[in-house]
């Protein structure tokens, strides 16, 4: 939406001296303090990473690190063996979005332009799925991955423990399927009197037009598995397999206040980068999916 | 996963320009699939195209569901699993941790939604009035939902810490009383909320603000020739306006706050100063991965779930109506 949309206030009030007078001191007060509150923590991480461990613990604290120490961000890299968090976390990501992508775009468009028989009942055992709250079924979940039925595996440490059940977002198959829903008939029968394949005609006919609505559910799928953490928590007990997240919660006690702020700042630059360059189509997609779960 | 492409194509198809007869050809066997063989073959190729998700979501979300009815009435003792009837929700009900994390939980619904709801709602107004730096502020108040949320708690833990904390330091500089934050048993939860906000409310801002966005202007222009003043105009056109998605949204937020574990497991290790910040969820891990008694997490899921249901069927009702 444009600034041209008529809002609450009158154009002609804003016009006004009185009108002017009030929007700027409104505009410089919520510039300020929305600056203050949402950016300053980050400042707050990123500076105070710096300080000396005397500085970081001084009454009243300093705005600016008085001597800069980038080696705390070195030391916390190594002793809390980040890169091989790092790596893992990015390795669980990857590997769900690359399950999300295959699984959940093939269903979306076998139930949406394919229609098998009960085609619908499992769509709707699906978004069911939906009304569960997550939470709920933590503890059959985390029964089950420790031994899977029929498989008879356990699946605990194994990346597949957040791959396989990352594949279960009703909510991106809902989305999928939607956006499946308006891809015109025509093009697929133009596709198919070609003679492609349903599996040619979704590759190279249907995913190219799908380009935002897939943007939208890496990022969600993305950046789902570097926030969660109850469940990488209960399902990679072992050290060296961990989340971020996890790997820094329990590590936490054991290093000094500055090294550890210094990490949590590292953790987090990848998922800010993330935003800030696809930062229009989260926007977009929040607003288009967000309505409806 | 398909089946190579064959001549399954009606016959009246127009292939004039087309060099590519094979589409018309017959199969190698010398004759067309019938009517029946057709609607096999497709169906056969819609399910291979299912069965991956179908396979994941029955094993990880169908059989869990039904397995966490089946264990709310199971006892597991030593490797042997025996029915235990109501005894497990007995249990549960009789446990006086069960009425402290649910009040604790209420509380936390309470003051989330006094919190998580109105003040996304009061922001978005505030956007939409402005007419700069709008794309810079909107940018703003995502930031946090993208951080690992082990970031923003530990973050704010340090920012509560009662002697060299930020809080405490502004208060100082205020002239207002020093808290005890997440120390003490009056300011855990509300402190915990705080930063549950801070954290979660990029998401609601964006979408009460794209609302915001759909109302039509002249609503407006039609309530200040009726006289009315920025006050009325919000109450008797914005509010109506966004009727829907406000009671969505706030359907939406009871059915997520009433699940929330992760803020105070982080931040007050879960049961905080007397058990002040202990949640449903939380006691339904205790149970679980502390005590290893999956029977009456499992009968606390369930109690969870039957509350929880009410607010989902409220909203899926609720959201069929927005897509009217």
């Amino acid at each position: 939406m444009s600034s041209s949309t008529r809002t609450l206030i009158s154009p002609t009030q804003l016009a006004s001296r009185r009108g002017k007078i009030v929007y700027r001191t409104v505009l410089a007060l919520v510039l300020v303090a929305f600056t203050l509150v949402f950016l300053g923590p980050l400042y707050w991480m990123a500076s105070n990473g710096l300080k000396s461990t005397e500085e970081f613990a001084q009454i009243p604290p300093t705005a600016f690190p008085h001597a800069l120490h980038p080696e705390n961000y070195k030391s916390a890299w190594d002793v809390m063996d980040l890169s091989h968090l790092l790596l893992n976390t990015l390795w669980y990501a990857f590997g769900a979005l690359a399950f999300q992508l295959v699984f959940d775009v093939a269903a979306a468009y076998s139930l949406s332009k394919l229609r098998p028989v009960l085609g619908n009942v499992i769509l709707g055992m699906m978004l069911a799925t939906l009304m569960i709250p997550a939470t709920v079924l933590v503890v059959p979940q985390y029964l089950t991955v420790l031994d899977v039925p029929i498989f008879e595996r356990n699946l605990l440490n194994s990346p597949w423990v957040i791959w396989l059940p990352s594949v279960t977002n009703a909510f991106n198959i809902f989305l999928l399927k939607r956006f499946f829903d308006s891809v015109p008939q025509e093009l697929l029968d133009a596709s198919a009197i070609d003679g492609a394949s349903q599996l040619r005609t979704l590759w190279s006919v249907v995913l190219p037009i799908s380009r935002p609505i897939l943007g939208v559910v890496s990022i969600f799928a993305i950046v789902g598995v570097w926030k969660d953490f109850l469940w990488p928590m209960l399902t990679l007990p072992d050290p060296t397999k961990q989340t971020l997240n996890v790997g820094i919660y329990s590590l936490a006690s054991g290093v000094p206040e500055n090294w550890l702020v210094a990490a949590i700042a590292m953790a987090s630059v990848p998922t800010l980068l993330i935003f800030l360059i696809f930062q229009r189509n989260i926007m977009s997609g929040l607003t288009a999916g967000g309505l409806k779960g | 996963m398909s089946a190579p492409s064959a001549p399954t194509l009606p016959t009246s198809t127009p292939a004039k320009s087309r060099s590519r007869r094979t589409v018309r050809r017959p199969a190698p066997d010398g004759r067309r699939p019938g009517r029946a063989g057709r609607a096999l073959r497709r169906n056969l190729t819609a399910h291979g195209f299912l069965i991956g998700a179908v396979l994941c979501f029955g094993f990880f979300s169908w059989y869990p569901m039904v397995r966490e009815v089946l264990l709310a009435f199971q006892k597991t003792e030593d490797g042997a699993t025996t029915w235990a009837g109501w005894s497990n929700l007995n249990y549960v009900f009789h446990d006086p941790a069960f009425w402290q994390a649910w009040r604790n939980t209420l509380l936390f619904t309470a003051l989330a939604l006094l919190l998580g709801f109105a003040v996304p709602f009061v922001i978005a107004l505030l956007l939409n009035e402005l007419r700069h730096a709008r794309g810079y502020l909107r940018l703003l108040v995502y930031l946090p939902v993208m951080l690992p949320p082990v970031a923003s708690v530990l973050l704010f833990k340090n920012f509560y810490n009662p002697e060299y904390g930020l809080f405490n330091r502004i208060f100082e500089v205020l002239h207002l009383p020093q808290q005890q934050w997440l120390q003490s048993t009056s300011t855990s939860m509300l402190s915990v909320v705080i930063a549950a906000t801070w954290m979660n409310m990029g998401g609601a801002t964006l979408i009460y603000l794209a609302a915001l966005q759909g109302i039509p202007g002249e609503l407006y222009e039609a309530a200040e020739l009726d006289g009315a003043g920025l006050l009325r105009k919000i109450w008797h056109v914005t509010i109506p306006q966004t009727r829907l998605i406000l009671s969505l949204m706030l359907l939406m937020q009871i059915i997520a706050t009433m699940q929330v574990f992760t803020e105070p497991f982080l931040l007050t290790g879960g049961a905080g100063p007397e058990g002040s910040t202990t949640t449903v969820v939380y006691l339904i891990y205790q149970y679980a991965f502390n005590f290893g008694n999956y029977g009456s997490a499992a009968a606390l899921g369930l109690v969870l779930l039957v509350l929880l249901a009410v607010f989902s069927a409220g909203y899926v009702r609720l959201s069929r109506a927005t897509d009217e």
